[in-house]
């Protein structure tokens, strides 16, 4: 099999991602393995984002909902004691899947700007849910009382162990939907993406699908909510807000919707960018909306498809 | 007629003022080519949608197969052997020919909830599928992407899209609408191979084409079928005369 340029692009990407801890502890520069970590978890939100979004066509305009329960998921619990990362990353992925099935059930029985506007709603509604639980710290959030425990070798204190935890979730995550999306089952959601009336007609229910895809990004999601609350050490109803859903999407469609891997340079390229431009100027955001709109326009596949070969089809 | 494939009995919809279909009354026979005829606006959009599903009737009831399928989606009557092609080409634009027919294959197999192999390799899906695009004509265009398939080529891979899904009945929006004269007679060509072994509800504007190919014409004028028999008795039939042959066959 001859090497494309995807291949080599997605080969280089890991191994700089896998470089990163050991040059940041040689150039002195651990600051990197924080920002490249946070990096990685907001991949995760992403790549679970351009599941239903790239590939299912359902424009969810509150994923930040699932990154917040997933957050809640470990601060709760964390606040009453316990620690234990299995249950608290356990806990956060059902709860999430659960709420993405409740959301998803409502919000797909309708579709487009009413299914934008629900999923907005719904996501707005944990928001403020999240503003009115004053035991947790209601609007101002809470300290997360200390990281997630694994026992053994998996201790997240340690700047890289959480880092290689989380790029092997990330790895872990970006295969499987690799899998997930060239199935059957994800034949079944690009097609109901790509022409719904047809998908009907050669016998295609596209819901129970779409609703089981929602539940995944949902789920997924959730673990990332439940990384995000150990990255930061502390969460707030913030994590949910709806601009918080645009960034995500923001990250999605900047790396390049339908291809998975897309959405992780969509994430790192976006948080360098606020990174960087915030350091230059307090109105940062000026120079990132015109970079934003030049890639929608220019990109057709974003930065992913400006890497890989714009010619690739479905990442 | 017990042995209808299809069985339309009173079937009606009413859009606002407007009544699309106005009680009609229609039997399809196994293996027949069932042309239905009328011009614009007579309502046979209408009744293809509530034929296919997507639209439900006011009144009236539509059998296939022995069973009431009056009150089931879209999917369930595909499932049951309802194939469809859209009067406009409806297709997987974004997918190669061999996909979108593999899509159907799949479609029909039942079996979607399958999240680990990937389908693309599956033989028991792309093999159907292949011979079906051979079946049209498009065994050498399977790798091409469906957008950039010309204009009869997509006609045709609706048509092998419906045809892999096993269809008891195929129902035929405008088969020949949009192509030029050759394409349109490479169509005639292939459905008449085609309704040897098929049961076909076949809508169409072009008469040549429904002359061609039906066994019976069934003529719609205003929501309502006002004449139905061979050929030569709709040709010879008064009242479709006036209301709508008239200028073209004096």
């Amino acid at each position: 099999m001859a090497l494309s340029r995807r291949t080599i692009a997605l080969a280089a990407g890991a191994l700089v991602l896998a470089l990163v801890p050991p040059i940041a502890a040689l150039t002195n520069q651990p600051f990197y393995v924080d920002l490249v970590r946070r990096m990685m978890i907001f991949a995760i939100a992403a790549a679970s984002l351009d599941l239903i979004l790239g590939y299912g066509g359902m424009v969810s305009f509150g994923h930040a909902a699932y990154l917040g329960i997933g957050a809640y998921a470990v601060g709760i619990p964390a606040f009453y004691g316990v620690e234990n990362g299995w249950l608290q990353w356990g806990l956060a992925i059902t709860a999430a899947a659960l709420a993405a099935a409740v959301i998803g059930a409502i919000s797909l029985r309708t579709s487009g700007v009413s299914f934008i506007m629900i999923t907005l709603a719904f996501a707005q509604m944990l928001y403020y849910l999240g503003i009115s639980l004053e035991t947790y710290g209601g609007d101002n959030g809470m300290r997360l009382a200390g990281r997630s425990r694994f026992g053994g070798p998996i201790d997240l204190r340690d700047p890289a162990v959480f880092y290689y935890v989380v790029l092997a979730i990330l790895a872990v995550l970006l295969a499987l939907g690799r899998r997930l999306v060239d199935s059957r089952f994800g034949m079944v959601i690009r097609a109901a993406k790509s022409n719904e009336a047809r998908a009907r007609a050669i016998g295609l229910s596209p819901v129970p699908y779409k609703l089981t895809a929602f539940v995944i990004a949902g789920g997924a999601g959730g673990l990332a909510g439940a990384l995000l609350a150990n990255q930061t050490e502390y969460l707030t109803p913030d994590f949910m807000h709806w601009t918080r859903s645009g960034e995500i999407m923001f990250m999605v469609i900047l790396g390049g919707m339908g291809t998975l891997f897309g959405p992780v340079i969509g994430a790192v390229a976006l948080l360098l960018l606020e990174d960087v431009l915030s350091a230059l100027t307090a109105h940062w955001q000026i120079i990132l909306g015109p970079i934003l709109i030049l890639v929608v326009l220019f990109a057709k596949r974003g930065l992913f498809g400006l890497v890989a070969g714009a010619e690739t089809r479905d990442g | 007629m017990a042995e209808s494939l299809l069985a339309i009995r009173g079937l009606t919809k009413r859009f606002g003022g407007l009544l699309a279909s106005n009680g009609i009354d229609l039997d399809v026979a196994p293996g027949e080519t069932h042309a239905i005829i009328g011009p614009n606006g007579a309502g046979k959009t209408t009744l293809i949608g509530q034929l296919a599903g997507d639209l439900s009737p006011d009144a009236g009831s539509i059998r296939f197969a022995d069973q009431d399928v009056t009150r089931l989606s879209a999917p369930h009557r595909a499932r049951r052997g309802l194939a469809r092609s859209f009067q406009v080409t409806s297709i997987f634009r974004d997918f190669s020919a061999l996909d979108n027919v593999a899509l159907a294959v799949q479609a029909h197999a039942g079996r979607s909830f399958r999240f680990w192999r990937p389908a693309r390799t599956e033989s028991a899906l792309r093999e159907p599928a292949r011979a079906a695009l051979e079946s049209v004509g498009l065994g050498a265009r399977a790798d091409v992407l469906a957008a950039r398939l010309a204009h009869g080529e997509q006609r045709q891979l609706e048509i092998a899209m419906a045809l892999a899904t096993a269809p008891r009945l195929l129902l035929l929006d405008e088969p020949v609408a949009g192509m030029g004269f050759d394409e349109s007679q490479r169509m005639v060509r292939f459905l008449a191979t085609l309704k040897r072994r098929m049961t076909i509800v076949l809508v169409e504007h072009d008469m040549d084409a429904v002359f061609t190919l039906a066994d019976r014409i069934s003529v719609m004028v205003y929501g309502r079928i006002i004449a139905t028999g061979t050929p030569a008795e709709v040709r010879g039939n008064e009242a479709v005369r006036r209301a709508y042959l008239g200028e073209d066959q004096a």
